[in-house]
């Protein structure tokens, strides 16, 4: 194999599992530390700084993160369940513990304005988390932006989807508040029914953040009837946060295997559905929604039946009672694509008195005229270019679920950090392409002979669990949040499981006289010298085979007896044996940083004179 | 030298061996030695080997005197018996206990100040005796513990760190072992496990006196330009003899293909097999006085002879010579331990 080339800076930024899996590239080792330090507002800003919704995405983020975690590969084999550290519950613990002025140091922590940036005004449909991160990161560099939502207040479904049960209102409050605060104009209560006429209100750049509001209808016999009893899901949960829906019946039955599914019908058992059951025409293993989702549903006593396909709803006397369902099995051709087929068993019959259907999301644009020159593909979605978020109208950009389909808020939010770089680029007459390079360094944290400036040893302990409100509460109450955050010594616990991936293993083979002690010392059996061959071969020949073919192998040039050192980082547990053991300094700790760069911010930027006098 | 204890999690392959065990399971606590002792690398290549022997640690008996090499027995096989004697005098602890227990593995750990200066008395007598042992000597010309003054395996001529050039004629400790009777000899390179592991395991499973000479750099006091067993020294004069596959005795063997001079195999007493390969025409493992001339051939041309140089696979050991018991005293009964006056009057009568 070539040599390991670690001035790209990509090598070690994949090494950081979780960051390199974070749609944000959210700093997350440096934030677990700083809370194990209980530096929690700088936790929270680090945060802030890459994912706007620090509190938010604390309770609710789809932490993509944490199958990535290094941590759930190396207790493999070494304990009862391997799990990754817990990320995203660290994350709230950040927001729970900042002080109350933390918006005081928002703002040093932003780039300043730009000179004539004002005289640029940006119009953001809907208000998101896509649209707040556009505002967030537009507004500093002296940019005027307006927020339209059909709403009253900020923060899209976040606020009318998400329930209650999951994500308090005042922390909501707090965090669009902080992005509002920066000089953002929300008009809310404004439903934007014509694309057109915003851009004739003299828009510099307009960005899309309309989200993916259409839920999808089940059309099979009976749905016609009844409209009081059948519901689409996301419908029914806005209306239970507006407060329009409060009750619901005994024995209700969800449709779906989603994530709306999973909010709908624990909404359910606490409207005074007792017997609430979510039925799916696939397999439990398959089903949409996140395991913990699925998890807390059961715990909460919904009963998931699988392989059932709706076929008819059945009223008698004019009330609904209940539905039928076909048994379903899975078949895969020879491409291996999978079909559902009926099993030829007997339909089942489910009695119910109230049905939700949460079969799926899906965009929809009437308020965007066609004949604006904007193109859309067959699918009738806008056609963007994926790098910037532009759309075929150059000063139109796109974002969150609007932009690809409905996807989560940590993508939104990504969405919108991109199109706020382009828009900047865009109204400053640069390239729209260019993207600013991001932020990266290499740094040794030696401090003595066995001393680092990260804590090495190891935790051996297992994932702590979030404590829980009593179920007889939680039920009880629509408002009352079931989870309850660490309490701060089991967060220090669990800030302790994280490897520090971002403390990196370099190796300077010049130094190395092939002594053997870090081959030896390493308690992963990461490291081999050997003779240099092809991938596969090598991956086969290591002290320990590396069978993880998303992980790199690190290989040096040759060393003086012409072999050549390779590390498998596959479960590397960046503890620093390897450097303390070394008697030469040919290995060394050193702390890899990551930063993706915002708008206004990185190299190569100088701000140009406003294009425009103000209108 | 670290401070932390290793941690215990392991890569997630990890296999256990036919007794149960995983290669971390052989570990010991964690060296204090300093970081990059070809010492570390040895007790590395020990576990390595009885790992692979599936050897149960708690049928092991490690013995050492003082130093740093005799400190390792703390850093591996963590489930053993153990016992750090006084300087020089493990052979004499390890000869009792083997008489005494005569069913344990007994690994007798030592370095070149330990067994050719202090202990060399020792050394010989446990040597000539055959006790049934792995000798191991973890050579780095110096007294490491004692901060690098010359031992007496130092080469004359070799410098100290500090330059002053060593006057003395060395102690070869394989030519003595050869010449003493050892009925396996041997020399290995800490920095060469390839080699050493397969050395361990021969040695580990023959019966009789097995030496192992183990060149050993210390890093904090013989690694310097000048040296003769510095890292880069031994790996530039290195002459191996030969590379030696190790096959246990559950492994069926093969007829073997190769043409003869370029394969040798010396079946062991327990049935396990040492396959030698690109074995030098002129010497043959067999032959001891090949063996001592080999090494001094090897010597006069400046070069540093490693492998398997002597096994006897069929030489009687100590118990053998005595005649004793055909069992560990632990598991004799009262009667046999103690056969009373009576049988004490037979005896005294038969020396009259
Ligand atoms: C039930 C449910 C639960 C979810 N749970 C999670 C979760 O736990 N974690 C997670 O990461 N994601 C979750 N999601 C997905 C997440 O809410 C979305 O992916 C995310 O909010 C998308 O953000 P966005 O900025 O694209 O738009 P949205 O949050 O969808 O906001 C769009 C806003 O635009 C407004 N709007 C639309 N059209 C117009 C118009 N023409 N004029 C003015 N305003 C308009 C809407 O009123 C809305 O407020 C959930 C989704 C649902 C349905
Ligand atoms: C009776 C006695 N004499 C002297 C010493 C001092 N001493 C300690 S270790 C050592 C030499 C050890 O040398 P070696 O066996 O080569 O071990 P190394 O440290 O080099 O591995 C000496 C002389 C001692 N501990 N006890
Ligand atoms: S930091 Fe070094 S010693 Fe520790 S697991 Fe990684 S390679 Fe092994
Ligand atoms: S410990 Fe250091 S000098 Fe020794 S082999 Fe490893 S990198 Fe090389
Ligand atoms: S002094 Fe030498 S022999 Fe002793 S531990 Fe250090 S390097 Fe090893
Ligand atoms: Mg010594």
């Amino acid at each position: 194999m070539q040599p390991t080339d670690v001035r790209n800076p990509q090598y070690f930024h994949k090494v950081v599992d979780c960051q390199w899996a974070c749609p944000a590239h959210t700093r997350v080792p440096e934030y677990i530390r700083l809370i194990a330090a209980g530096r929690f507002d700088d936790a929270y800003l680090l945060n802030w700084d890459s994912n706007v919704f620090p509190g938010i995405l604390g309770r609710t983020c789809d932490r993509p993160c944490e199958p990535a975690c290094r941590r759930g590969r190396v207790e493999e084999n070494n304990g009862e369940k391997p799990e990754p550290v817990a990320i995203c519950r660290l994350k709230r613990v950040a927001a729970d513990n900042r002080s109350n002025d933390i918006d005081k140091c928002m703002r040093e922590r932003l780039p300043g304005q730009i000179p004539g940036a004002e005289n640029f005004r940006v119009a953001c449909v809907g208000a998101g988390p896509a649209s707040l991160t556009v505002a967030r990161d537009l507004a500093p560099l002296g940019y005027r932006v307006t927020v339209f939502d059909a709403d009253p207040k900020g923060g899209g479904f976040m606020r009318t989807q998400v329930p209650r049960f999951r994500l308090p209102e005042h922390v909501i409050d707090e965090e669009v508040g902080y992005v509002l605060d920066l000089g953002v104009e929300l008009v809310g209560n404004r439903r934007i029914d014509s694309l057109r006429k915003l851009l004739e209100e003299n828009y510099d750049a307009v960005f899309i953040g309309c989200g993916a509001p259409r839920g999808r209808d089940l059309q099979i016999p009976g749905r016609g009837e009844n409209a009081d009893r059948i519901h689409v899901g996301i419908e029914w949960l806005a209306s239970v946060y507006f407060g329009h829906v409060k009750r619901v019946g005994q024995r209700v039955l969800v449709l779906g295997g989603g994530n709306t599914a999973m909010d709908c019908c624990r909404s359910a058992r606490r409207l005074g559905g007792d017997d609430v059951k979510v039925i799916v025409r696939s397999g439990y293993e398959e089903m949409k929604a996140s395991p913990w989702e699925k998890e807390d549903a059961e715990h909460e006593g919904v009963e998931i039946l699988n392989w059932l396909n709706p076929k008819s709803f059945v009223h008698e006397n004019g009330k609904l009672t209940g539905m039928w369902f076909t048994p379903m099995r899975e078949e895969r051709d020879a491409k291996g694509k999978r079909k559902l087929l009926p099993t030829g068993e007997p339909d089942r019959f489910f009695a119910c008195d109230e049905v939700l259907i949460a079969v799926g999301q899906e965009n929809a644009f009437p308020w965007i005229e066609r004949d604006l020159g904007m193109a859309f593909d067959e699918w009738g979605m806008p056609k963007l270019d994926k790098l910037t978020m532009q759309s075929s109208l150059p000063k139109v950009f796109f974002g969150g679920d609007a932009a690809f389909g409905p996807k989560n808020i940590i993508w939104a939010v990504e969405h919108g950090h991109q199109a706020a770089v382009s828009i900047h680029n865009f109204l400053q007459d640069e390239d729209v392409r260019k993207r600013p390079p991001p932020l990266s360094n290499l740094v040794s944290q030696k401090m003595g002979i066995h001393e680092w400036t990260y804590d090495n040893d190891i935790s051996p302990d297992e994932r702590y669990v979030v404590p829980w409100a009593p179920k007889e509460k939680t039920l009880a109450d629509i408002k009352q949040e079931v989870e309850l955050g660490f309490d701060l010594s089991t967060a220090c616990k669990e800030a302790e499981r994280c490897l520090n991936c971002d403390v990196q293993t370099v190796f300077s083979k010049d130094v190395c006289i092939e002594c053997d002690a870090c081959v030896d010392v390493c308690p992963m059996d990461c490291i081999t010298f050997t003779a240099n061959g092809d991938e596969a071969d090598l991956r086969e020949r290591l002290t320990a085979p590396a069978q993880n073919p998303q992980q790199d192998l690190y290989v040096s040039d040759p060393v003086k007896t012409g072999r050549v050192m390779v590390k498998d980082e596959d479960v590397c547990l960046h503890c620093g044996l390897c450097a303390e053991r070394c008697p030469t300094g040919a290995w060394d700790m050193q702390r890899f940083l990551f930063a993706e760069s915002y708008a206004g911010r990185g190299e190569g930027y100088s701000a140009r004179p406003a294009k425009k006098v103000a209108a | 030298m670290t401070y932390l204890p290793k941690p215990k999690l392991h890569h997630p392959s990890l296999q256990k061996n036919r007794v149960g065990f995983t290669r971390r399971d052989y570990e010991g606590a964690i060296s204090t030695l300093c970081a990059g002792c070809g010492h570390d690398s040895i007790s590395a290549a020990i576990i390595q080997a009885c790992w692979e022997l599936d050897i149960e640690p708690h049928r092991v008996a490690k013995l050492s005197g003082i130093g740093c090499s005799s400190k390792t027995p703390t850093y591996f096989l963590g489930q053993s018996h153990g016992f750090n004697t006084v300087h020089g005098r493990m052979p004499s602890v390890l000869t009792g206990a083997n008489l005494a227990n005569r069913e344990l593995l007994y690994l007798g750990v030592s370095g070149d100040g330990d067994s050719a200066s202090i202990g060399i008395g020792q050394f010989v007598h446990a040597i000539r005796r055959g006790v049934d042992m792995v000798y191991i000597v973890e050579n780095n010309g110096v007294y490491g513990l004692t901060k690098g003054q010359f031992s007496a395996t130092a080469d004359q001529g070799s410098k100290s760190k500090k330059g002053a050039v060593n006057t003395d004629a060395p102690v070869d400790m394989v030519g003595m072992a050869l010449q003493l009777g050892a009925s396996f000899v041997a020399r290995g390179f800490s920095g060469d496990k390839q080699q050493l592991v397969p050395i361990l395991k021969a040695a580990m499973t023959h019966t009789g006196a097995a030496f192992v000479d183990v060149i050993s750099p210390c890093v904090a006091f013989n690694n310097h330009p000048g040296s003769t067993k510095s890292y880069d020294y031994v790996r530039e004069h290195n002459h191996a003899l030969c590379r030696m596959d190790f096959i246990p005795p559950r492994v069926e063997i093969t007829v073997d293909s190769h043409p003869p001079g370029e394969v040798r195999e010396v079946r062991q007493h327990d049935g396990s097999m040492l396959r030698l390969r690109k074995l030098p025409d002129s010497h043959d493992t067999g032959d001891r006085v090949a063996a001592m001339n080999y090494l001094h051939e090897c010597q006069a041309r400046g070069e540093i002879v490693t492998g398997l140089l002597y096994v006897d696979p069929e030489a009687p050991d100590l118990h053998a010579h005595l005649d004793t018991a055909p069992v560990a005293f632990n598991r004799l009964a009262e009667p046999e331990l103690c056969p009373g006056a009576a049988a004490l009057a037979r005896i005294n009568a038969g020396l009259r």
